[in-house]
């Protein structure tokens, strides 16, 4: 696939100190994570792809263009930003039409599309309402309808769940969920968040300092991480390890007293769980406990938190 | 698609020019300036003068209506109704007026409820320039400012022009050009100040009152000067006396006197040269745009 967002040494300077240094990487995931901790980096990348902040050196490219070419870029973006950011005198529909005029659609289809992205967003019953009488979940869920209302290929979105309740949380997680799976955008989501990031991202670059820490293809970890399976059973003998290595997977038994076994096993990507219950129950051998872990994003962040050499993930 | 079908889809339409996409914002901003029903009054009460003086310019060409009204050339000794440069420049500093308190009421909302709001980012994340949303703010004062000053203005002057014939046309043309080009000259001038005190101050009342502070503190500023000083210069603070020298250099009025002393009976200090007041002029409108450009920003850098 394409990348999205290619970063070639990317530096940027605000206020006399370096705020990104020296960032190289090619994102291409249908949705992209920037993961840090407060003052890593991530808003100031954001704020880079839309042409806010000049880099000092090196490139940042999106589809292929340079973000210096702001305008012609900007066609295509869709941003949510962090912090308030609305017209509070205007009503919720008017607001997300001036927002798409002002991204060249004309006034009709800039009010059509304002309404759908309202119903969208689950904004519809609110939409003749004034901004400023909206709740803290309104304004973010109307900061994503103005983002998607004229229909771009890149939405950006700082910190989108931020200041939510738990059920305003799941609703916008939801949301950007259904956004990426429709396959029309390709989302970038800024956030400090593991959870928010590990539930909607395929892709994870994770900042530290101003640097790639890390470049984690979530979807190629999750399926990486699936293949260990750690098995506490009773009855295992040599032959129902035969019988799991007859499945194509690597197996290994541990006695772990009182009659138990322990047993590894790492699953090839084309067997599925239930085949070792199968060959299990064929052996009769009881499936006492299974422990299906993974290396969770918790993991690779805090990872990636500690490692003080080089990037991980293929920079 | 209805609206009531939840369903992402992606827009494939036409676009509008990107040259004239800036003119979105004075459409929106206008729409909220004719609800106020107070400021649409005191847009009407803008016109009077326009009423009065197209009274005056038709009676001063209808010999029925002068004689219906017992008016002699005696009786006419201040020369009311004598049209020429004199008369559009009185009438040019009525609408000069108005158009500052139009300016001092519009203007501080036009920018600081956006930077106030956070709004910046979301125009400016859009194929939309620091420089079209000053162009659209300006353009919302242009339109409102057009409509009181040479507007009205040329209107007049066409009517006279109508009733009076070429002849007369051809020896006041002059005035029309005073009338467009002084016009543009106030409006850039107000436009400017009252979108950069929009810019820097976020509360309505104390823009309006920073507007007319920094009036009447050139105006100060400039005497303060002269009495101390004994020359004009220091009246190149005091913008209304230089937009008014400006004009009447516009209008080419032959004065018997200076301004100066024709404001202040002062004999001995002579007003500052034309050029002065436009190089202020040029100076004022500057500044201001290095304002907007300071502040007019998607994010700040907190150093």
């Amino acid at each position: 696939m394409a990348p999205v967002i290619e970063l070639d040494r990317l530096v940027v300077r605000l206020g006399g100190r370096v705020v990104l240094d020296g960032l190289t990487g090619a994102l291409s995931g249908r949705a992209i994570g920037l993961l840090g901790p407060n003052g890593a980096g991530k808003s100031t990348l954001l704020n880079t792809l839309l042409g806010f902040h000049a880099p000092e050196s090196g490139t940042a490219r999106i589809f292929g263009q340079a973000v210096g070419e702001a305008k012609a870029l900007r066609r295509l973006i869709g941003y949510m930003p962090e912090n308030d950011a609305f017209i509070s005198h205007l009503t919720g529909v008017r607001f997300v039409r001036y927002m798409a005029e002002l991204a060249g659609l004309p006034p009709e289809p800039a009010l059509e599309r304002a309404h759908e992205a309202f119903f969208y967003v689950g904004l519809g019953e609110a939409r003749y309402r004034k901004l400023g009488t909206y709740s803290l979940g309104m304004k973010q869920l109307a900061k994503l309808a103005q983002a998607i209302a004229h229909g771009p290929k890149l939405l950006l979105l700082d910190e989108p769940t931020n200041g939510l309740d738990p059920p305003a949380r799941l609703r916008m997680i939801r949301l950007i969920r259904e956004i990426r799976d429709a396959g029309q955008m390709h989302i970038v989501i800024s956030s400090h968040l593991l959870r928010d990031v590990e539930e909607c991202c395929e892709e994870v670059l994770i900042l530290k300092d101003g640097r790639v820490a890390a470049l984690v293809d979530l979807e190629a970890e999750r399926r990486a991480n699936r293949k260990f399976v750690e098995l506490e059973t009773l009855g295992a003998d040599d032959a129902f390890a035969s019988a799991i290595e007859g499945l194509g997977c690597e197996c290994a038994v541990y006695p772990n007293g009182a009659g138990l076994s322990r047993v590894k096993v790492v699953l090839p990507e084309a067997v599925e769980m239930r085949e070792l219950f199968r060959v299990a129950a064929s052996h009769d051998v009881q499936v006492r406990r299974m422990n299906y872990r993974r290396d969770s994003l918790e993991d690779i962040f805090l990872a990636a938190m500690k490692e003080e050499g080089g990037p991980r993930g293929g920079l | 698609m209805a609206v009531y079908k939840r369903a992402y889809r992606p827009y494939e339409g036409a676009l509008t020019r990107e040259r004239t996409r800036f003119l979105v914002m004075p459409r929106y901003a206008l729409r909220e300036v004719f609800e106020s029903r107070l400021l649409v009054g005191f847009l009407a009460l803008c016109f009077a003068p326009v009423l009065v003086q197209a009274a005056i310019v038709y009676v001063g060409n209808s010999p029925a209506a002068k004689a219906l009204l017992g008016i002699t050339p005696d009786a006419d000794r201040q020369g009311l109704f004598v049209i020429g440069a004199e008369f559009f420049h009185a009438f040019f500093v009525a609408q000069g007026v108005l158009a500052f308190f139009l300016t001092a009421w519009v203007a501080p909302v036009l920018v600081a409820p956006d930077l106030v709001n956070g709004a910046l980012p979301l125009y400016l994340s859009r194929p939309f320039s620091r420089a079209d949303y000053v162009l659209g703010k300006a353009a919302v004062l242009f339109i409102l400012l057009s409509g009181i000053t040479w507007v009205p203005g040329l209107a007049v002057f066409g009517l006279q022009a109508g009733l009076a014939g070429p002849g007369w046309v051809a020896t006041n043309y002059r005035s029309a050009v005073a009338i467009l080009a002084g016009a543009l000259v106030w409006i850039a001038v107000l436009t400017l100040l009252g979108l950069a005190i929009s810019a820097w101050v976020r509360w309505r009342l104390v823009a309006s009152g920073a507007l007319f502070a920094i009036f009447f503190a050139g105006t100060a500023f400039g005497e303060i000067w002269r009495a101390a000083v004994r020359d004009s210069w220091g009246r190149l603070a005091n913008l209304s006396y230089m937009v008014e020298l400006v004009w009447r250099n516009l209008f080419a009025l032959d004065l018997p006197r200076t301004l100066a002393q024709e404001m202040l009976d002062d004999r001995r200090v002579a007003d500052p040269p034309v050029w002065a007041a436009w190089l202020a002029l040029s100076s004022v409108c500057a500044a201001c745009l290095w304002l907007l450009s300071r502040r007019l920003k998607a994010r700040e850098v907190v150093r």
